[in-house]
């Protein structure tokens, strides 16, 4: 096969002083990215936001070799509440155990549960998003108001009535982590079914997908190849912000009862148990409730410096 | 005496003056130079253009006067300053009030530029309360405003909202808006980039009437030099930050003397300049990137003419008299620049045409039904398309020029009539057509940034294109992808670029070759220069002209810049309203006797050489496609109308001369008669 190729001046290269970058009118896509980074990781709250998140999740991981004590060991004193103490730093808690050895290692449940309901919310969110906002007409309307129903009910709400039936029959309430981890990522999914749906329809109505059309492609190339890489940013957005929630929800749900039972560490299980007597041991619940705060605070800080970037 | 010159400064003060304003914006971290350091001055009442090409400061120069600068941006040295004010020292409701009363500026996008859920009178009647108007007084002045900007019926017009009114009348409500408070200084932005030849030919006549009117100093900023002609006494050509040569319109137009200015004429095709009788010239290379270090003269790296010194030491602004200036240190030569692509007439072996037609179109039709009423976008067009030849396709928006590319492309499928390929028939439905049916049509879309996905890499765009459209897989894809970049005269480095590192007029190299993969009989232009500017337009029309010539394939070029479709076209095709209006060899449509609608089309041409055509005017706007008028669909805004038979009999589309079809009552020759005379009609 000859291709006629018309030897012609080239037009796109200049003089040899404007021929060297490939383009000299924009930074080089790697410099861009290096920028980029540069910028964020400069953001103090961005590196504030990861210092506390990660301490948290090594916590998770390793909180048994890190905790002073053992999260459940009694045998400190009274077998009652203590105040902080240079053995102690956070106090014992009403069963006389080490506060600061159950926040530690009380970091788990949280961290095993969260991410992985973000991550099915998110990903049932956007596969809904990208369906609606491709096909948009009747599907669009139908999954909508399927959505608007789950969105109608709060969210605790929601959660609870699910959670109570879903352990009906068992002695009172048993809650697995992966019980957990589905009612919170299906309460999650409408959300961000949304935000992508939003940002597919300013997509679809592109050009580029046309030309995709205009090569005989399929609806599911043009969703998955063609257009979801292009809404990754609102993906990861929503990721973040959602993580926050996801921790508030799943440290929520435990105070309320659905989550681990004692003598579990886990935080909002340890306010729960002891929130009534605030006024006379505040360390054994403002510690753990600190705990919490500082999590979300944390992701959301991360959350914020990456919205930032992504929309400059 | 020697008093008196201090007691009135102000009225000596010019409306405008900018002395070495330099400007940075903070991008990832680092100060870029955007603005590096220019010096201009309006004086009052009088009209100052600013050209240069997308990126090289214009719109932040705009930002910098009426201290609207993105957050990253900042002055770093230099005056601004409007009749005698400091700009840059202002703050608070000094500001404000500078704004209110100092300074108006016009938008690119009047769409934008109004509140869309605020109906006009509301925001027009604000201009006045600002200034303490009573309410019944500020819709008296309002009305009075907009009756200023020629809108004929503005109680209407007050009572609508921004949507319901077209771009034209939007933008005349802005502008209406902006003078209405008689400032200082009137900056125009683009303000016409958008709307069709016939409305910005309205709205600039208006403009330079109300300049006149009002004695407003007016900062006018395009791209198009023609425009600039027609609105402006002055002219500031900018490149890369710095104003490179300045002087009077006509003086730079006819005795340019900075090699970019020669360049950028150079660009424009004009002057009934066709494809066979040579290519246009291209500016090489790129505008250097914001904050790039530039020790020598800016545009040295794009510069035939440029030596050692130009490297290293700055020109200064030469003075050439009559206030005409360029900071070029060759000035005196700079009309030698040497061409940068030849000039030799295009061998074009004559076109001998087959049997068959490529297409063979027959009354394709396409009805479009929105809320119960029938909009008839397309009405009936019949046209055939030889191998290797240009139909240009022109019309204002709203004439059916898209529908009728989308009802060839299959996206859009046609309500009646058909299209034949090689004689065969070709189903209405994209996803009906054979696989070679759907490689044969294809399209190089208007806005390249839309056009090729921004997360895939040319290569991959190229290969998947093969694979569905050449089936070629693997590494025979890898071969014939380098073949196409190379076709399209980019780098082979950009295989592996995305489209978000390619400039513009590479990204719509890219996109070109992607419309060639699959060998298409025809390819459908959409507009894909408008978004470009004049010297990569060029590069583009070029590449397009070698890639028929090598190809033998056909176009359907869409483009309401008169001038370029007469550049590319074979032949050309007036649509109005859906319907064909004319149809001719090229040269034919665009010389008398024409149809009095390609006449008032052509007429509303800006031009930088020659005398300027006067403007034929057309009354109001293109008719709704859902009730289009009895009779002759053009009669209502007919400059040439003849009476009682245009209302009430369509005229058949009639061979006037050979290969010449035209549609309309008047005789040829009358026409023929009419349009040499000089005379220029207006409807009684």
């Amino acid at each position: 096969m000859s291709e006629n190729i018309p030897t012609m001046p080239v037009l796109v290269d200049g003089p040899p002083a404007a021929q060297s970058p490939l383009l000299p009118h924009l930074d080089s896509p790697t410099r861009v990215r290096r920028e980029t980074l540069k910028q964020i990781l400069r953001s103090k709250t961005f590196v504030l936001g990861v210092i506390v998140t990660v301490f948290w999740v090594v916590c998770a991981i390793f909180g048994e070799w890190i905790a002073p004590y053992h999260p459940i060991d009694e045998s400190f004193g009274t077998f009652s509440y203590e105040s902080p103490s240079w053995d102690h730093p956070l106090g014992l808690d009403r069963n006389g155990r080490d506060v600061l050895s159950r926040i530690i290692v009380g970091a788990r449940s949280v961290i095993a549960v969260a991410p992985a309901a973000m991550l099915l919310g998110v990903g049932a969110g956007s596969m809904l998003g990208l369906v609606m906002g491709y096909f948009g007409h009747w599907v669009d309307n139908v999954v909508g108001r399927f959505l608007d129903a789950v969105l109608a009910i709060p969210l605790i709400v929601l959660a609870i009535f699910v959670l109570t039936a879903l352990s009906a029959g068992n002695e009172g309430i048993s809650v697995s982590s992966w019980q957990l981890i589905v009612v919170i990522g299906i309460a999650f999914t409408p959300p961000v079914a949304r935000t992508v749906r939003s940002a597919v329809l300013a997509e679809r109505d592109l050009d580029y997908v046309q030309a995709a059309r205009l090569r005989g492609e399929r609806s599911p190339y043009i969703m998955f190849a063609e257009i979801l890489p292009n809404v990754t940013g609102p993906i990861i957005v929503e990721a973040t912000v959602r993580l926050g929630y996801a921790v508030f929800t799943v440290a929520t749900l435990a105070f309320l009862g659905y989550g681990p039972q004692p003598p579990s560490p886990d935080w909002g299980l340890q306010i729960a148990e002891q929130y009534a007597d605030i006024s006379l041991a505040w360390w054994a619940v403002v510690f753990p409730a600190l705990a919490i705060a500082t999590l979300v605070v944390a992701i959301n800080l991360i959350a914020d410096s990456v919205q930032q970037v992504l929309d400059e | 005496m020697s008093a008196a010159p201090a007691l009135e400064p102000e009225v000596a003060a010019p409306a405008l003056a900018l002395r070495d304003l330099e400007l940075v914006y903070r991008v990832r971290g680092r100060d870029r130079e955007v603005v590096r350091g220019i010096t201009l001055t309006v004086e009052q009442g009088s009209s100052y253009g600013l050209v240069g090409e997308s990126g090289c400061g214009k719109s932040t120069v705009a930002l910098s006067i009426v201290r609207y600068l993105p957050r990253n941006g900042r002055v770093v040295n230099g005056t601004l300053e409007v009749a005698g004010r400091d700009v840059l020292a202002l703050k608070g409701e000094a500001l404000r009030l500078y704004r209110r009363d100092g300074v108006s500026m016009v938008y690119q996008n009047p769409g934008a530029a109004l509140n869309p859920t605020l109906r006009v009178a509301r925001q027009v009647e604000e201009v006045f309360a600002l200034r303490k108007a009573s309410r019944s007084e500020a819709r008296e002045r309002a009305m009075a405003a907009l009756r200023e900007v020629h809108i004929a019926d503005p109680d209407s017009v007050l009572r609508r909202y921004p949507h319901q009114l077209s771009g034209g009348m939007q933008q005349r409500v802005v502008i209406a808006m902006a003078l209405a408070t008689d400032p200082s200084l009137l900056i125009l932005d683009e303000p016409t980039t958008g709307l069709d030849a016939t409305v910005e030919a309205e709205v600039i006549d208006l403009i330079a009437e109300l300049q006149e009117r009002h004695r407003t100093a007016v900062l006018f900023i395009s791209h198009n030099l023609g425009l600039i002609r027609k609105a402006c006494r002055n002219v500031g050509v900018l490149y890369a930050g710095e104003l490179v040569e300045e002087g009077q319109t006509e003086q730079i137009l006819h005795d340019p003397r900075h090699p970019y200015t020669v360049g950028l004429l150079r660009c424009i095709p004009r002057g009934g300049l066709r494809k066979d009788r040579g290519k246009l010239d291209t500016i090489p290379g790129f505008l250097p990137p914001i904050g790039a270090d530039l020790p020598g003269c800016v545009f040295v790296h794009r510069c035939a003419l440029a030596e050692e010194i130009c490297h290293t030491q700055k020109p200064v602004d030469h003075q050439l008299g009559g206030g005409h200036q360029s900071r070029c240190h060759f000035h005196e030569r700079a009309q030698s620049l040497p061409r940068d692509t030849a000039s030799i007439p295009v061998e074009k072996p004559a076109h001998e045409r087959g049997e068959t037609p490529l297409l063979d179109i027959d009354n394709l039709a396409k009805t479009f039904s929105q809320d119960g009423r029938d909009i008839k976008a397309l009405a009936g067009v019949s046209a055939m398309l030889w191998p290797g030849e240009t139909l240009g396709l022109v019309g204002e928006s709203g004439s059916g020029k898209t529908t009728f590319a989308r009802t060839l492309l299959g996206i859009v499928e046609s309500s009646s009539g058909s299209v034949q390929i090689d004689g065969r028939s070709l189903p209405a439905k994209l996803t009906d057509r054979s696989a070679s049916d759907v490689a044969a049509l294809q399209i190089v879309f208007q806005n390249p940034d839309s056009a090729l996905n921004r997360r895939h890499s040319v290569r991959r765009m190229l290969k998947r294109t093969l694979a569905k459209l050449a089936d070629v897989t693997g590494r025979e894809a890898d071969t014939r992808a380098d073949t196409l970049v190379d076709q399209v005269r980019l780098p082979e480095r950009a295989l592996s670029a995305r489209p978000t590192a390619l400039s513009g007029g590479q990204k719509q190299r890219v996109a070109i070759a992607r419309a060639f993969a699959g060998e298409p009989r025809l390819v459908i232009c959409d507009e894909p220069t408008s978004a470009l500017d004049v010297s990569v337009q060029a590069a583009i029309l070029n590449l397009l002209v070698d890639l028929q010539e090598s190809k033998e394939t056909s176009y359907v070029f869409i483009s309401h810049d008169l001038g370029v479709v007469r550049y590319l076209s074979d032949r050309i095709a007036v649509l109005y309203l859906g319907r064909l209006m004319e149809l001719g060899p090229a040269e034919t449509v665009f010389e008398p006797p024409h149809h009095p609608y390609t006449e008032a089309l052509l007429s509303a041409v800006p031009t930088i050489d020659g005398a300027q055509r006067t403007r034929i005017e057309l009354e109001g706007e293109i008719p709704s496609a859902a009730d289009p008028p009895s009779g002759c669909v053009f009669h209502t805004r007919c400059p040439r109308f003849l009476g009682t038979i245009c209302e009430t009999d369509e005229p058949p589309l009639a061979e006037v001369e050979p290969g010449h079809l035209m549609r309309c009552h008047i005789p040829i020759e009358e026409l023929r008669a009419s349009q040499t005379s000089g005379e220029v009609p207006v409807r009684g």
